[in-house]
């Protein structure tokens, strides 16, 4: 419903679906990215960590059990939209401000969220 | 320091008559220790220009009308101790008008878009039935009053308007005070409008319009927590908006 | 007297007048690093989906010192997206016991006792 007040009419938006993702991603990545950053990133590529530990035989198992691949969605993808929209805030707050720009940087923003939670779901469901 | 020392209080004018943008203008005011800026801009009125031109009326943080900019921050003047902004008395003071408002005259802002937003998200105990005087008072808990209490705090000064980059950014965000004092009221035990007011919170101009800066929070002179009632309300929000969505019939939105 | 008020505009520059805004954008901007970490670990999955040769070579890529440079970088900002959206979470979800709020200390010291364990939850499962 909406409520019109003065010369004004509001309506409820859609906005949670964005935000929902938002939130929940923005804690998933407070907890788990620094740590991931660090082994496969940082720790792994200088050695500091034996390369064993991400090997393929040893990674491809842990994606390949079910239980992996719902974990790595959901450490993946929420952070993915927790980024996209912040970004999408982000630019806004730097100078997108007409209505037009403001779609097209949601656009832009949500299509690379879009795009790389196919790219994650057609990986993981292509091996088992 | 002696009697006579002075400091230069540069305020940023805008006479609509004769200006095309605000200018500044220097005047030589003289230091009292126990002066705040409200004083010094009396003074100037009194003794040196009376066209300068801005509101006030309680002198003691309670009206909300002397909210100005002073060396950029948002601020009450009556707040606002020389002696806090000068090195021994001397110095300079930049005052100008509230951000993020038309300016009507030197440092008085127009608020009407203010005004439209706050009576948008009816800031008052909306009853669907009224309760027969015969019934008695309404009662309320220390813990319920505690809940909301802080918000109840506002003098709509204004000075979070100011603060805020995302009401420069959209005119039409609804802001930090009202959403606030939307938020009191729909903590408030008595109060049974909270679905009305959330067509008004929880539209595009609403909660989502916030990044959570909370430049409003830290400006507040009163301790009111608007950032913190904003975000408060879009985890409640989103909430029922997945409820609307996914319970057939909850709701007809 | 007809009336003629100035409007003001805010600049897209904005930004950079406070430490306190800096502070903000900083904040914001640490969806950059989490949007492209994210979105290298799922090109990463897509490669293990292709085969051992596949995950070798964006195991390669990780080795680089460009990537190492850009993942110390992304841990930076990581880590100062935790810390902030740790710090903000007693404002966002006020907890009241009894007829008081439960004080910020708490609420922000119980989340990084669990940003302590899920590191060290991962840290043991690579290592194991």
């Amino acid at each position: 419903m909406s409520k019109t007040t003065g010369r004004k009419t509001y309506t409820r938006a859609n906005k949670p679906l964005v935000w929902f993702p938002f939130a929940g991603g923005g804690l998933v990545a407070a907890l788990m990215l620094p740590v991931m950053i660090f082994v496969t990133g940082i720790a792994v590529p200088l050695g500091l960590i034996d390369a064993e530990a991400l090997s393929y035989e040893r990674v491809h198992a842990f994606a390949a059990n079910p239980l992996g691949k719902i974990i790595l969605f959901g450490v993946l993808v929420l952070p993915l939209w927790h980024a996209a929209h912040r970004f999408r805030m982000t630019i806004q707050d730097l100078g997108a401000r007409t209505s037009g720009a403001r779609s097209v940087v949601a656009a832009l923003c949500y299509g690379f969220g879009m795009v790389f939670t196919l790219l994650c779901l057609a990986a993981l469901l292509s091996f088992w | 320091m002696s009697d006579d020392t002075t400091f230069t209080l540069e305020v940023l004018r805008y006479n609509p008559e004769s200006d095309d943008v605000p200018r500044a203008e220097k005047f030589t005011v003289p230091y009292q220790e126990d002066w705040v800026v409200l004083d010094a801009l009396n003074w100037v009125k009194d003794n040196v220009d009376g066209s300068l031109t801005y509101r006030w009326s309680c002198h003691m943080a309670v009206c909300g009308s002397c909210g100005m900019m002073i060396n950029n921050e948002p601020t009450l003047s009556c707040k606002a101790f020389l002696r806090d902004y000068l090195k021994d008395g001397t110095g300079t003071i930049t005052v100008g008008a509230l951000k993020n408002f038309p300016i009507e005259k030197d440092l008085v802002i127009v608020m009407d878009s203010f005004m439209e937003k706050l009576e948008a998200v009816k800031p008052w105990i909306i009853r669907s039935t009224e309760k027969p005087l015969d019934e008695g008072t309404f009662t309320q808990l220390p813990k319920q009053l505690k809940r909301f209490k802080r918000h109840t705090m506002c003098i709509n000064c204004l000075l979070c308007y100011a603060a805020c980059p995302q009401v420069g950014l959209n005119p039409g965000f609804i802001g930090p005070a009202a959403l606030a004092l939307a938020h009191r009221y729909n903590l408030d035990t008595r109060d049974q409008g909270k679905d009305l007011r959330k067509d008004v919170t929880a539209s595009e101009d609403g909660v989502w319009e916030c990044t959570f800066v909370s430049a409003c929070s830290e400006v507040c002179p009163k301790d009111v927590e608007p950032a913190g009632a904003i975000q408060e309300q879009k985890i409640e929000s989103s909430i029922d908006w997945a409820l609307d969505h996914l319970i057939p019939g909850r709701k007809a939105r | 007297m007809s009336r003629k008020p100035y409007e003001p505009t805010l600049p897209n520059t904005w930004w950079l007048e406070k430490p306190f805004y800096i502070r903000y954008m900083l904040r914001e901007f640490t969806s950059f690093f989490v949007g492209a970490y994210v979105a290298i670990l799922i090109v990463g999955l897509w490669q293990l989906s292709q085969g051992p040769d596949a995950w070798g070579s964006f195991l390669g890529v990780l080795s680089h010192p460009a990537s190492v440079v850009f993942h110390v970088l992304a841990f930076v900002f990581a880590t100062f997206h935790t810390v902030t959206w740790f710090a903000l979470t007693p404002r966002t979800t006020p907890i009241m016991r009894g007829d008081h709020f439960v004080p910020p200390g708490p609420i922000i010291g119980a989340q990084y006792a669990v940003w302590a364990v899920a590191s060290i939850v991962v840290l043991v499962a690579v290592l194991w």
